[in-house]
């Protein structure tokens, strides 16, 4: 496809659709482009919500993907406040909750994913918060400051980012994870200890193996969580972060293979119909150096996709096989990890965490799969270039911090 | 409001007026301007915002943080004049700066 009059209609404006359409213009796509948001705003940068932003650190105007104006300057229809709610693959329309239908030769899906609400008793309290939009982030920051307790149910990178937001802000916070470690399903042994000691040290206080199993509250407001062996754990605002699922409904209901997730090509072009692309955390697609499909939920990611599809719609060539990485901050602690920790047998750790600065190297037999690097550029930059070249490892150099990174992959 | 004049891999200009407190990664990234990916959003986590400054700006454009010469240590094509976009703020004193893409930002 390369029809430069084509309608490219993207559904979703968040990072993901944000950025093809700005890439759609970049690539010199001259036909109409229409880009459907359920949120109010334009598309804005979510990883700061729970970081730069929630500290005040940022503002609306810097989260902002874009300016305002430049979607009307760049003839992006951007319709805000509308959500998608059938898609006609015959047609080729979509059908959007203000009455209206668009029609399009290509479509992009890039609807994201929404956060899982725990299903207990006390659920739908006031103060039971997630975190995934800029008016949840809104909520929360009016919910948390000096004397407050804050509970977040989910030892995750974004419950942690909480944590450790809410303490800058002066707030008592309380970390409740099902597992007996938190980080439990993203991280290794060595990294959660780590984690979990940093955040103690300042002031987070963690409950493991700790099942929310009611929300108590008064006068329609959250003001405990109520864990499976009786305790109440007092807060004044709970923030929930145990997950998300994909917003792959529409897809699913046009017959559109689906798991957990639209199937996607490396072009992010969906397997069942040519004209229409998945990217970002709606997508599931392959990941040539795992011989493996399946989802991300990160920025890289969606932004990588979002190139994939507007290269294609483009006619440009397929952009370059790249390594997954994902970042987070808490503290002063930057958290960089390049690539997934697939069908690893070894576990190697590059340094001191003592220090808080180390890597824990991923193996399988002697490339790196994955690489978690704390404080520790180096370790991540020449990471991510190992796991994209599947070159073998010399583990004993690895191993000794006092071997450069350079040398080690030399 | 300064002038920064950013200039692509195959020597097309862009010149833009960006914001005073922006970073020169910000005004290249709102602009839509092609060579600078940013794709943490400055928080210097990824090397995609290299850029290479006019060697008449090297002084006033500042120097490099710890986490930043580290990052750019293993960017591609770095010279001695290479610096993350991100992490230059925008002030009136910048009014006039050039800066360089490299081919490409990994």
């Amino acid at each position: 496809m390369s029809d430069a009059s084509a309608h490219v209609v993207i559904v979703g404006a968040g990072h993901a659709g944000g950025t093809a359409a700005a890439l759609l213009r970049q690539y010199g796509h001259e036909g109409p482009i229409t880009l459907i948001g359920d949120e109010p705003i334009a598309p804005y940068q979510r990883p700061p919500l729970s970081k730069a932003w929630l500290k005040g650190e940022a503002d609306a105007d810097s989260l902002a993907l874009k300016p305002t104006e430049f979607y009307a300057e760049n003839r992006i229809d951007f319709r805000p406040s509308v959500t998608a709610y059938k898609l006609d693959r015959g047609a080729k329309t979509v059908a959007l909750s203000d009455g209206s239908t668009v029609s399009y030769d290509a479509l992009i899906l890039a609807t994201g994913a929404r956060a899982i609400a725990l299903p207990i008793e006390g659920a739908d309290l006031s103060g039971i918060l997630f975190l995934r939009t800029d008016a949840h982030a809104e909520a929360l920051k009016a919910q948390v400051g000096p004397g407050k307790k804050l509970a977040v149910v989910g030892g995750g990178y974004i419950g942690l980012e909480v944590a450790a937001s809410g303490r800058a802000l002066g707030a008592e916070v309380v970390v409740l994870e099902r597992e007996p470690r938190i980080l439990a399903r993203v991280a290794c042994g060595a990294l959660s200890d780590f984690f979990q000691g940093y955040h103690e040290k300042h002031g987070v206080r963690f409950e493991l193996g700790a099942t929310a199993a009611a929300f108590v509250g008064e006068n329609g407001h959250v003001t405990g969580v109520k864990l499976a062996d009786g305790r109440v754990i007092d807060c004044d605002a709970v923030v929930v972060g145990v997950g998300a699922h994909p917003n792959d409904e529409l897809a699913k209901d046009a017959g559109l293979e689906c798991a957990r997730g639209v199937v996607v090509d490396l072009d992010a072009r969906s397997v069942t119909d040519p004209a229409i692309f998945a990217i970002g955390d709606v997508s599931h697609r392959p990941m040539p150096i795992y011989d493996r499909m399946f989802r991300m939920e990160s920025v890289p990611n969606a932004l990588e996709q979002a190139k994939q599809a507007a290269s294609a719609i483009t006619g440009r060539p397929r952009p370059a096989g790249e390594c997954p990485w994902q970042w987070s901050d808490q503290f002063d602690l930057k958290l960089q990890i390049a690539g997934y920790a697939f069908d690893v047998d070894e576990i190697l750790l590059r340094g001191d965490p003592a220090t808080a600065k180390f890597a824990v190297f991923h193996l399988k037999g002697d490339q790196v799969q994955s690489v978690e690097a704390i404080n520790s550029p180096p370790e991540f930059m020449m990471g991510k270039q190992l796991i994209l070249s599947r070159k073998p490892v010399n583990k004993a150099k690895l191993a000794d911090p006092s071997v450069s990174m350079k040398e080690v992959a030399a | 409001m300064a002038k920064i004049t950013y200039i692509e891999h195959d020597g097309t200009e862009h010149a833009i007026d960006v914001k005073t407190g922006l970073t020169v990664m910000e005004g290249a990234v709102k602009n839509n301007i092609p060579g600078i990916d940013a794709d943490c959003g400055g928080a210097c986590a990824c090397a995609t915002c290299h850029v290479y400054v006019d060697e008449a700006w090297l002084a006033k454009t500042g120097t490099r943080s710890a986490m930043e010469e580290s990052m750019l240590d293993f960017a591609e094509g770095v010279q001695d004049n290479s610096r993350l976009s991100c992490q230059i703020k925008v002030s009136d004193e910048l009014d006039g700066l050039v800066v360089t893409m490299p081919e490409s930002q990994h």
